[in-house]
């Protein structure tokens, strides 16, 4: 039977702190990223201009249909041959994560943006506004408020994947937990440990989620 | 009493893809008067208000409402963006379906287009709004989201917000079509006041005798071209092409024609 210890990952506090300072700080970055990047890739997707369409659909289906560990792998050992410049893990990463997660928000927000009924768009144009009026004081408002779930949702899904940066030795939470697991003998414990506060960080996050989902729906 | 006609439109033409919907139309609309389009669905007559106001881009012939004029066709410019902006504020639209904004209050929505486009300051967009909701009979209202409206508030509503753009010019495409019965006089009355006060309008609509009681002159459509037009009464109890009077005998034997202006006043 095993011998379930957990008081030894005290010692390693600082350790899991320090990780889990990187991992949410990541998360904030390539989250703000993701969402001015998928704004771009949106507006272009919708734009009159066909050649800018063309390439926000080239952008969102390459990073939707590879893996976002091959993407990652990608930039930190592959692109620097390509472009010649050499760049940290922490740049590749960020860079990874952030297109990969902008190309799911591109779908969401161009999704956003058409389920408004065109009737809003003929009627801010009937009252002589411009379509940047149109999109930033009548369309994007009530869009928004439709995107909130599922941008909240990637953004959870984004969370999660940062753990993947640990295979560039980025010193994230999953990073330290290897680093502590290997030092102690004791993985059982130690990536219990590393799940459970990934958990804790997140289970509220879906609460307010679903329970933003439901008001929603009730509001419309 | 103005020798320029203040809408005029000449052999107007829009296809959308293979489908030719409006074919050589002209059409004159004199400052201060009313001018209803009616005819079956699928007439052309909803496009060719869009085209008025250049919601729907013709493809060939011209139009001119007031000092602007664009033509259309081979060879022709189109208008950009701005221009387009700058034309549509001086022609107000209201819609079938309403189409007010759902995020902003009714105050929001009738002041949107004066802070907006015109640059005007809250407080006087604000002034102008409130007087507006008043004439439409809606002073009590101006706080309410539109979800919290009936029908025939929302729409008058948006004929508040369209008349916030002072424009010379007053668009109705079915205004009342999505209405309940009992909602369509209170909407049908208030565009009575405007034409009472010399309003250049041009209405699509359904309601015949409307159209009969309020009307300058009656166009009747039909796949796309203009069949019969002339002085509302003549059109309507005296028709004299063939298409007509069948597209009028739907409406006589349905009833219909009792003035609903009558009872809304």
């Amino acid at each position: 039977m095993y011998q379930w210890d957990f008081a030894f990952l005290w010692s390693y506090r600082w350790l899991f702190l320090n990780g889990l300072g990187v991992t949410v700080g990541f998360t904030v970055a390539i989250v703000a990223l993701g969402l001015v990047v998928g704004l771009a890739g949106a507006l272009a997707k919708l734009s009159s201009f066909a050649p800018l369409r063309w390439l926000s659909l080239a952008y969102v289906e390459v990073f939707r249909c590879t893996p976002v560990l091959v993407q990652l792998v990608w930039f930190y050992y592959a692109l620097p041959i390509l472009s010649g410049i050499e760049i940290s893990a922490i740049t590749a990463s960020m860079l990874a994560l952030s297109l990969y997660g902008g190309s799911f928000y591109a779908e969401i927000i161009r999704g956003g943006i058409v389920s408004i009924d065109p009737g809003q768009t003929e009627a801010g144009a009937a009252l002589g506004m411009t379509p940047f009026q149109t999109m930033r004081r009548i369309i994007l408002p009530q869009a928004l408020k439709r995107m909130i779930p599922p941008l909240m949702n990637q953004s959870i899904i984004q969370f999660k994947n940062t753990s993947l940066v640990s295979v560039l030795a980025v010193p994230d939470l999953l990073y330290q937990g290897q680093i502590a697991a290997h030092d102690s003998y004791r993985p059982l414990e130690v990536y219990s440990a590393v799940a459970v506060a990934y958990f804790v960080l997140l289970f509220p996050l879906t609460i307010i989620v679903r329970q933003g989902e439901k008001k929603l729906s009730t509001s419309d | 009493m103005n020798p320029q006609p203040k809408i005029e439109i000449a052999a107007l033409r829009k296809q959308f893809g293979q489908l030719v919907v409006l074919k050589d139309i002209n059409l004159t609309v004199e400052q201060g008067s009313v001018v209803a389009l009616i005819g079956p669905s699928g007439s052309g007559k909803s496009t060719l208000l869009r085209c008025i106001n250049l919601l729907v881009t013709p493809n060939g012939g011209s139009v001119r409402v007031g000092g602007d004029s664009f033509v259309f066709g081979t060879g022709a410019k189109l208008p950009g963006t701005r221009e387009l902006a700058r034309f549509r504020a001086n022609t107000g639209m209201v819609f079938q379906h309403f189409n007010l904004f759902p995020h902003m209050t009714a105050l929001g929505n009738v002041m949107e287009g004066p802070v907006t486009v015109r640059g005007k300051s809250k407080r006087e967009a604000r002034e102008l709004a409130l007087t507006l909701l008043a004439k439409v009979g809606l002073s009590d209202k101006v706080d309410e989201y539109p979800s919290r409206l009936s029908g025939g508030q929302k729409q008058r509503v948006a004929i508040a917000r369209a008349l916030a753009m002072e424009p010379d010019v007053m668009l109705f495409d079915e205004a009342t079509s999505a209405l309940d019965p009992e909602l369509v006089g209170e909407v049908l009355s208030v565009m009575q006041k405007l034409a009472s006060e010399g309003m250049t309008m041009v209405i699509v609509t359904h309601e015949i005798a409307f159209a009969r009681e309020v009307a300058d002159r009656v166009i009747f459509m039909r796949d796309g071209l203009v069949i019969e037009e002339g002085p509302a009464r003549q059109v309507i109890d005296a028709p004299r092409e063939a298409a007509t009077q069948a597209f009028l005998s739907h409406f006589h034997r349905g009833g219909a024609a009792t003035p609903p202006a009558e009872t809304a006043l």
